[in-house]
């Protein structure tokens, strides 16, 4: 038997907590010079409490130095009157909160924010379980499936400054949209979708959409391919119409996904920047000023960097509350 | 348990706590020594990369050559990339000996106290500053020396300018504006100007819009402070909103960037743009076939004066902090001295800080010659150097100016609201 001596070897490591009492217990009446047998029992266990933590140490370091401390020190900076940029910081407990929480900006950052979020999740959604259920329709064939898979999943593999890139050289006055438009005699002169204050907020609320659609597509298809189809049988012999089984079966049997990936996709759109400064920058006017511009700017701007800390925690309170409900979900999942 | 187990045991510890160690020792460094009783000063810029490969280096060559007590050791990088460097080393006071420096960033560096006082360094030094053909001083002290200029003159299209009747580059507001509405008549996709007023960078607010005012002799400042609703700014405001009405201007201008205004204008949509000199290599290479030609800034019909012409700047300052500053202002007195002038404006296609120097562009295109008459016909304007928080007055300008182009304002609130959020900056 080959699996014997590793298993008698492991079990001559282990020692049961009765077993390490009771070699304790004889260690008890032995010599205590140095060197004994009773000090090296301490030590061995004093050694053998460490190494848990000896070895989670170099994870729990990077965490402490790469997360604990940026965040506990950007919470810091939050309560100073400047920091960085002034050698002197001193305290001004909420000053900052009062100054950012009652400036305009941060206001209309916030409402920007609101709308750019809720409707990108929302349609994320709506066009993620349309596609899945596209995809998962058993009228393709497999190979055909594969083909829409494709293509529908694209728009998740471009990069933010590629998806941005695209869509301005797109939605440009003299760019493709535009001429087919004019082309097709719906615009005379073709539409600034981007540069018009009226229209800037939802080209790239818009462009999101199309950008972050497919993660919820293929989240919802491999839910979708979960549901057993007795269900479905079931609701059939009971006489359940089409409707009356998506919204009886489907939405039921996927609505754990569906509260995951929308808590989740509230906590990655709200904090959006790269797009939004990649394709508007927060213009024109500030009709696309989201708060992660706005605390941007404070910072590399203004160069006030205890106000876009102040800013920044107020972000970090907003994603916490939604990280509460998703952990709590997960935990009630699990 | 064996004496091999506890071994293993103690050796696996151990080397999950050497690893946690060395992965904070590998966050930090060592300073690096002197050695042989030579000096080491840093050149922190973002010139080198912008440059033809070993040209700097060169140059820094000689310098070592001339100093052999001096080593100089280049921290090159991206302009962005040398901002952020110099601002972390700002707020650490580790900041390079010798510094590259963006006329935007002088007033806040020195407010922090990092920039050395370059005219006590001339006293120190007994350097004649006469031959400077301009310094960025704050309260009557210079921080920084523009090393090299690159103007911003005006590019027209002498294809579409003749293809709707103008003969001749406009040298005026009113010239301007009908050669501008001409083009923009010749319908498709054509328009007369391009104005990039992009927030994410607002620097055409500088080189776009206050160049009218700078071209005629107009100020925005009034004793160092803001002075936005005095008849220059006003009339030079006015001016651009009758071009934005009458449809002069290429779309999408809220969003624009520089790099699309050289775009549209190298692809031959736009008749006229005001542009850095630095890219008409670029526009060559893009499209050879493009006619074009530059000039001097239209200014107000009937103005004689001498014209201002928006530049930047490759400047250069002394680090507070350093320890060798004689060292580091030779450095910077190599580099401003007429013959290594010369050669780093050749080299940079651009024109000298030392107004003796004299750049050699025999082998670049004739346009260079002629931007460098303009050049010395005119005077470098930019009155953003040396502000506080300069992008952020762009910015703050950018948003009141697209308001009112967009008619949400008229053009004296959107300027008395300019006012109001610059003066809170001063």
């Amino acid at each position: 038997m080959t699996s014997a001596p590793p298993v008698a070897a492991a079990a001559s490591e282990r020692s049961t907590p009765a077993e390490v009492g009771g070699s304790r217990a004889r260690r008890a009446g032995s010599g205590l010079g140095p060197g004994s047998p009773r000090r090296r029992g301490r030590s061995s266990n004093g050694l053998r409490r460490l190494e848990p933590y000896a070895f989670i140490s170099p994870t729990a370091i990077l965490m402490i130095v790469l997360m604990l401390v940026p965040i506990g020190m950007v919470i810091g900076y939050s309560f100073m009157n400047n920091v960085i940029t002034n050698h002197n910081p001193k305290f001004v407990g909420l000053d900052n909160y009062v100054d950012v929480l009652t400036d305009e900006r941060f206001h209309t950052a916030l409402g920007n924010t609101l709308i750019f979020t809720l409707t990108s999740v929302g349609a994320h959604l709506v066009l993620g379980l349309v596609f899945a259920m596209l995809l998962n329709t058993p009228l393709l064939s497999n190979a055909s499936k594969a083909v829409f898979r494709t293509i529908y999943f694209l728009p998740w593999l471009f990069t933010v400054a590629i998806v941005a890139v695209l869509w301005r050289l797109l939605l440009n006055p003299n760019g493709v949209i535009n001429y087919v438009l004019v082309t097709l005699g719906l615009s005379d002169n073709g539409v600034e979708f981007l540069a018009d204050p009226s229209l800037a907020l939802a080209a790239v609320t818009f462009i999101n959409i199309w950008a972050g659609y497919p993660f919820f597509m293929i989240s919802l298809l491999a839910g979708l391919q979960g549901i057993p189809r007795d269900l479905y049988e079931a609701a059939t012999v009971d006489g359940a119409s089409r409707w009356q089984q998506f919204w009886n079966v489907t939405i039921p049997q996927l609505r754990p996904i569906i509260i995951s990936m929308c808590l989740l996709d509230l906590i990655w759109t709200s904090q959006q920047f790269a797009l939004i400064w990649m394709t508007t920058g927060g213009g024109p006017i500030n009709v696309t000023e989201m708060l992660s511009t706005f605390t941007y700017k404070l910072a590399f701007s203004r160069y006030e960097f205890s106000m876009a800390s102040t800013s920044a925690v107020i972000v970090l309170l907003l994603s916490m509350i939604l990280a509460v409900f998703y952990v709590r979900h997960q935990r009630a999942r699990d | 348990m064996s004496n091999v187990a506890r071994f293993r045991r103690v050796v696996a510890t151990g080397i999950a706590a050497v690893a946690a160690v060395s992965m904070i020792a590998g966050c930090s460094s060592g300073a690096p020594a002197d050695s042989n009783g030579k000096v080491t000063i840093e050149l922190a810029q973002w010139w080198e990369p912008e440059l033809p490969k070993g040209e700097f280096q060169a140059l820094i060559d000689e310098f070592e050559k001339e100093n052999p007590n001096i080593t100089v050791k280049l921290l090159s990088g991206p302009y962005a990339s040398t901002k952020e460097q110099l601002f972390a080393g700002s707020a650490a006071g580790t900041m390079s000996d010798v510094v590259g420096l963006d006329g935007a960033w002088v007033s806040d560096f020195a407010k922090q106290g990092s920039l050395a006082d370059l005219t006590q360094l001339f006293k120190d030094n007994k350097y004649d500053d006469s031959k400077l053909a301009s310094q960025v001083q704050l309260d009557g002290s210079t921080y920084m020396i523009p090393v090299v200029n690159f103007v911003y003159p005006m590019f027209s299209n002498d294809d579409l300018l003749a293809k709707a009747g103008v003969t001749a580059p406009p040298t005026n507001r009113t010239e301007f504006a009908e050669a501008a509405k001409k083009v923009s008549a010749l319908g498709g996709d054509t328009s007369g100007w391009v104005l990039p007023l992009s927030s994410e960078a607002p620097n055409g607010i500088q080189n776009d819009v206050m160049s009218w005012v700078w071209a005629s002799g107009g100020s925005m400042l009034k004793k160092g402070k803001p002075d936005l609703t005095n008849k220059d700014v006003t009339s030079a405001v006015e001016y651009i909103k009758g071009m934005w009405d009458d449809g002069s201007i290429a779309p999408g201008s809220f969003t624009q960037k520089e790099q699309d205004k050289v775009e549209e204008f190298t692809n031959g949509r736009v008749g006229l743009m005001i542009d850095s000199l630095a890219h008409i290599n670029l526009i060559r290479q893009n499209n050879p076939d493009l006619k074009f030609s530059i000039s001097a800034l239209p200014a107000v019909d009937g103005y004689e004066g001498e014209r201002g012409i928006p530049y930047a700047s490759w400047g250069i300052g002394v680090s507070e902090s350093s320890k060798h500053k004689t060292e580091a202002f030779k450095l910077v007195e190599f580099l401003m001295s007429k013959k290594i002038n010369s050669q780093l404006s050749t080299m940079a296609k651009a024109f000298p800080g030392n107004t003796e120097s004299e750049p050699d562009f025999s082998d670049a295109d004739p346009l260079f010659k002629e931007a460098f008459d303009i050049y010395k016909a005119g005077k470098p304007a930019n009155e953003f150097v040396g502000l506080p928080v300069s992008e952020d007055l762009m910015r703050q300008f950018d948003e009141q100016f697209q308001k009112t182009l967009s008619g949400d304002q008229s053009v004296k609130a959107g300027l008395e609201a300019a006012q109001k959020s610059w003066s809170a900056e001063f």
